[in-house]
């Protein structure tokens, strides 16, 4: 055990400021451990959301030291015992309070997009895929919605663009619909026209602060904008594909959103 | 804060209103918006972060893809041997007859569930289960399960999803449901939805002991509801300790490691190295279980004439030896039992099947599965015992009001299988959301909140914040954990349980003292003192209902009465609020098993397979 300090931001949407603490920490604790005993021991109404504490879940995030992580993997004994560790909400959404902010644009963005469209493929035994095929999809449905990729890319966090670009944690949503091998829906226009993803520049910040190790820009969204590049400067290829076995066949449109889910 | 009468509360109108957004609850909105109906879900957190997503090893149905032998005969069997023969028959029925379309229907939705090499959807075994039955993504199969219900969901029409909300009190006209009371957790202001049903899918109460699987949101507050509301609680005694949670370092105490490192070969050893499992063999099992290394290997390596091993036994044997190796004096440095998967399977295969259990060790621990032993022991897992339905409805006594999935009782009996739960949300939600619309379908008047009930609730809700001082909250449900982890745990006695009911008696005085400092807008401390009413009623239903069970059954263990007793094979224990308030303890004669059924459930194996019975 031993006495740590830290620095975290408390207020609400009219504004805030850092506050400073200092709880004991002992062998294995993670940073949401020491919010926890700050909670009980000092400020009872500091608000946090969490729920699994193993990182399955995807409910703690926040910036610590600067660096978008989820809270309940992040050991403190990552950080050298004398410093003190900064702990702020995460940056790129509206602040509720204290490290909570308000994600429900995510959450829009999702209803957006045109579900899983099955073809008629589906027998007494359910769909015939083989894994080869279906490792791609896996690899984007370990998303747990942190949301950590959505607060780092710059179209979202600095330049506000949030009504030209969905983000990448929705390109690796559309980029699993696509590569379904059963799906019949084809979003590569609404990719391009209302999901922005030309608005990515491929700086691959995203990829770098998923907790999933989802390989977000190179295994998704170059895949995604090689395909929005072919339908709109080969058509030709992509008329022949669309002839000769080209599986998707319904082009479909983003959802209107309406406000059915509330925070 | 100032006082929200019923008068100016918000109102939203629903036909019906789901509380929980877990597997359970999605599954039950998807059934009664497809009826027509408009369809609220409330939920304590944001939509997909209920505990369904933390589920790992897979969701139990008898596909016959990994072993075409399997049938819903089978599955039906095996839950009622594990359940010790206490579930509700025909619950158990209807779960292994419709899991297997359940999890079709989820592939139509979009679920990608690892494969077969024939492309089918695969299956793991795990532990009670006769036949590779699981369904599974990698150790994430939760996951998977609740982000294509919630894509689902979110796009089906008449379902209005209303995050971080937490229902309160469930509000009545006369005998009949008329509205549920919440609160938002942003603002904490109170919103009445008003509505003329209810789906209880809130999950369970682990939260009441200090070790456990279970996060925050598990306070038991379906119990609460529907005990308050006038329904009963059934068999609350059987609460599964999961043989296998981390217990090093403290921090992560208690945290889940999926039965899957079993299933997948794994072993258990002593401090002496021993396997010990082989110790611990209960004679009803014996027949189909390994009786040396040498068969278990075979059966490993997948001879189909191998029995399985004894690590695979069913939760409740393997979490009680574990408990009296380490008692003997034979356990890991940290007070548990070493889980090996390290020697037996090559480390890409660990990590592939086994992806987020090494990423947990690794990170939390500090520890490489693939090659070393994990150190686990017993962590509170699972609500066998919960809100009595009727087993084709899911409705509870009080018309009106339904529950599924873990808060509902009666289809585990006293001890559950893994994976059966995963199967289970599934079945019941989708016919709880159709018991809905059939109670909907009929009902002539349109019932009305009363005001008197939603402004005492009110009231109760706001006094931590408006009083001037008073215990801490987060102390005090700590102090309720000590008392649960200390008399109410894995082995039992009467005099342990006697003295946690007095203990739970003078935390209630507390309890209606606490002081929540700050404001209501989202105040976690304020949400700790709502939910100690909750955590109380749900440990004090488990401490009286085992204290009232006078033998050993399934996960429910009494050292004063060791052994299953006939005279309680056929008893449930049914908990209800007496007029004067008081909690109301008593024992019911369970109805005869309908033939066909306890035909099968004591059939041979060899009969049943191919589904000749
Ligand atoms: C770590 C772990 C691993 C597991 N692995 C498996 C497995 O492999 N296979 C298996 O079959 N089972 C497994 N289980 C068990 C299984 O996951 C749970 O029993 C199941 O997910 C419960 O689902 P549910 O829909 O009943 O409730 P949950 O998924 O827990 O959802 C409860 C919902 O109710 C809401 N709620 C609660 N109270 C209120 C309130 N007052 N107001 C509003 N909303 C409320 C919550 O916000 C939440 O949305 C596991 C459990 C854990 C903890
Ligand atoms: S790679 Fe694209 S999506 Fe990812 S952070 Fe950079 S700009 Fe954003
Ligand atoms: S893609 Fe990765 S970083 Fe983005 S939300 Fe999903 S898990 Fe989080
Ligand atoms: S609490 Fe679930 S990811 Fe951190």
């Amino acid at each position: 055990m031993s006495q740590r300090n830290f620095k975290i931001w408390r207020g609400d949407a009219d504004g805030g400021e850092f506050k400073d603490y200092s709880v004991e920490c002992g062998e294995g604790m993670v940073v949401l451990d020491a919010i926890h005993r700050i909670q009980t021991e000092h400020s009872g109404d500091l608000a946090v959301r969490w729920n699994c504490k193993a990182g399955k879940c995807g409910s703690c995030s926040m910036e610590i030291d600067g660096k978008p992580k989820l809270s309940c993997m992040t050991r403190l004994s990552d950080y050298q015992p004398e410093k003190t560790v900064t702990v702020q909400p995460i940056k790129a959404f509206p602040i509720i309070r204290d490290l909570v902010s308000d994600v429900s644009w995510n959450y829009e963005q999702n209803k957006r997009i045109h579900p899983f469209q099955p073809d008629e493929s589906s027998s007494e035994k359910g769909l015939v895929m083989h894994q080869k095929d279906v490792d791609r999809v896996q690899e984007f449905r370990k998303c747990i919605e942190c949301f950590l990729c959505q607060d780092v890319c710059h179209v979202l966090r600095d330049h506000e663009k949030h009504d030209e670009f969905v983000g990448p944690k929705f390109m690796i949503r559309l980029a699993g619909l696509e590569m379904h091998p059963a799906d019949t829906a084809d979003r590569i226009a609404s990719i391009r026209e209302d999901f922005g993803s030309g608005l990515c520049n491929i700086t691959r910040c995203c990829t770098d602060v998923c907790p999933e190790h989802i390989v977000i820009t190179d295994n998704a969204i170059i895949p995604l904008k090689e395909r929005v590049v072919d339908r709109y400067y080969d058509p030709v290829a992509w008329l022949l594909g669309k002839l000769f076995g080209g599986r998707k066949k319904k082009p479909v449109d983003a959802i209107e959103p309406t406000k059915t889910i509330r925070v | 804060m100032g006082m929200n009468l019923s008068s100016d509360i918000q109102r939203i109108r629903h036909d019906v209103v789901v509380i929980g957004a877990g597997g359970a609850g999605l599954r039950a909105a998807i059934a009664s918006s497809s009826r027509g109906l408009d369809t609220g879900v409330v939920c304590k957190s944001l939509l997909g972060k209920a505990h369904t997503v933390m589920a790992e090893g897979g969701c139990a149905a008898a596909l016959g893809n990994a072993d075409s032998r399997d049938n819903w005969k089978v599955h039906f069997r095996d839950t009622m041997r594990g359940g010790k023969f206490l579930n509700q028959w025909e619950m158990a029925e209807l779960h292994a007859k419709h899991a297997p379309d359940e999890v079709k229907l989820l592939e139509q939705w979009g679920a990608v569930f690892d494969r077969t090499p024939e492309g089918l959807i695969g299956q793991r075994n795990f532990g009670g289960h006769r036949y590779p039955r699981l369904a599974h993504v990698g150790d994430r199969t939760g996951l998977e399960m609740i982000r294509t219900l919630q894509d689902h969901a979110i796009h089906q029409q008449g379902i209005q999803v209303h995050m971080e909300c937490t229902a309160l009190r469930i509000v009545m006209d006369g005998d009949k449901l008329a509205g549920v009371l919440a609160y938002w957790r942003d603002a904490g202001r109170f919103v009445l939805f008003e509505c003329n049903a209810v789906i209880l899918a809130t999950g369970g109460g682990g939260k009441a002991w200090r070790i456990t699987s279970n996060s925050w949101e598990y306070t038991g507050d379906g119990f609460d509801l529907a005990y308050k509301a006038g329904a009963e609680l059934v068999n609350m005694e059987f609460t599964q300790f999961h043989p296998t949670g981390m217990v090093w370092p403290p921090s992560v105490r208690g945290i889940l490691v999926t039965e899957g490192v079993r299933g997948d070969g794994g072993i258990l050893l002593n401090s002496e190295g021993e396997r010990f499992m082989f110790n611990y063999i209960p004679e009803k099992f014996a027949a189909e279980t390994a009786d040396s290394e040498e068969e278990a290997e075979r059966w490993l390596a997948g001879d189909k004439n191998a029995r399985r091993p004894p690590e695979l036994l069913t939760r409740d044997v393997v979490a009680r030896a574990i408990t009296k190796e380490v008692q003997a004096g034979r356990g890991s440095p940290h007070g548990g039992v070493f889980l090996d998967i390290a020697s037996r399977r090559p480390a890409d295969v660990i990590r592939r099947k086994l992806p987020s259990m090494y990423h947990q060790f690794k990170e939390l621990a500090e520890v490489d599965i693939t090659k070393d032993a994990m150190e686990v022991g017993p962590t509170l897992h699972y609500f066998m015992g919960g809100i009595r339905v009727d087993s084709n409805t899911q409705m509870t006594r009080v018309p009106g009001l339904f529950a599924c999935g873990e808060c509902s009782g009666g289809m585990h009996g006293a001890n559950r299988l893994g994976g059966n739960s995963l199967s289970d949300l599934l079945v019941f939600g989708m016919l709880a959301g159709n018991g809905a619309a059939d109670y909907l379908d009929k009902l002539e008047a349109t019932p009305q909140a009363s005001s008197e009930t939603v402004d005492a609730a009110i009231r109760e809700a706001t006094a931590p914040l408006n009083r001037e001082e008073g215990p801490n909250p987060y102390l005090l449900h700590e102090e309720l954990q000590d008392v649960m982890n200390n008399g109410v745990n894995i082995v039992r006695d009467k005099e342990g349980l006697e003295s946690a009911i007095q203990s739970l008696d003078s935390l209630k005085q507390k309890a209606s003292a606490v002081k929540a400092h700050g404001s209501s807008q989202y105040n976690p401390g304020w949400h700790e003192a709502i939910s100690l009413s909750p955590l109380l009623i749900t440990a004090e239903s488990v401490a009286r209902a085992a204290l009232a069970r006078e033998e050993s059954r399934g996960a429910h263990t009494r050292i004063d009465f060791p052994g299953e007793q006939d005279r309680w094979q056929a008893v449930h224990v049914i908990i209800s609020k007496s007029a004067d308030g008081s909690m109301n303890v008593r024992q019911e004669s369970a109805q005869a098993p309908p033939e066909r059924l306890s035909e099968i459930a004591h059939s041979s194996l060899t009969d049943l397979e191919g589904g000749s019975a």
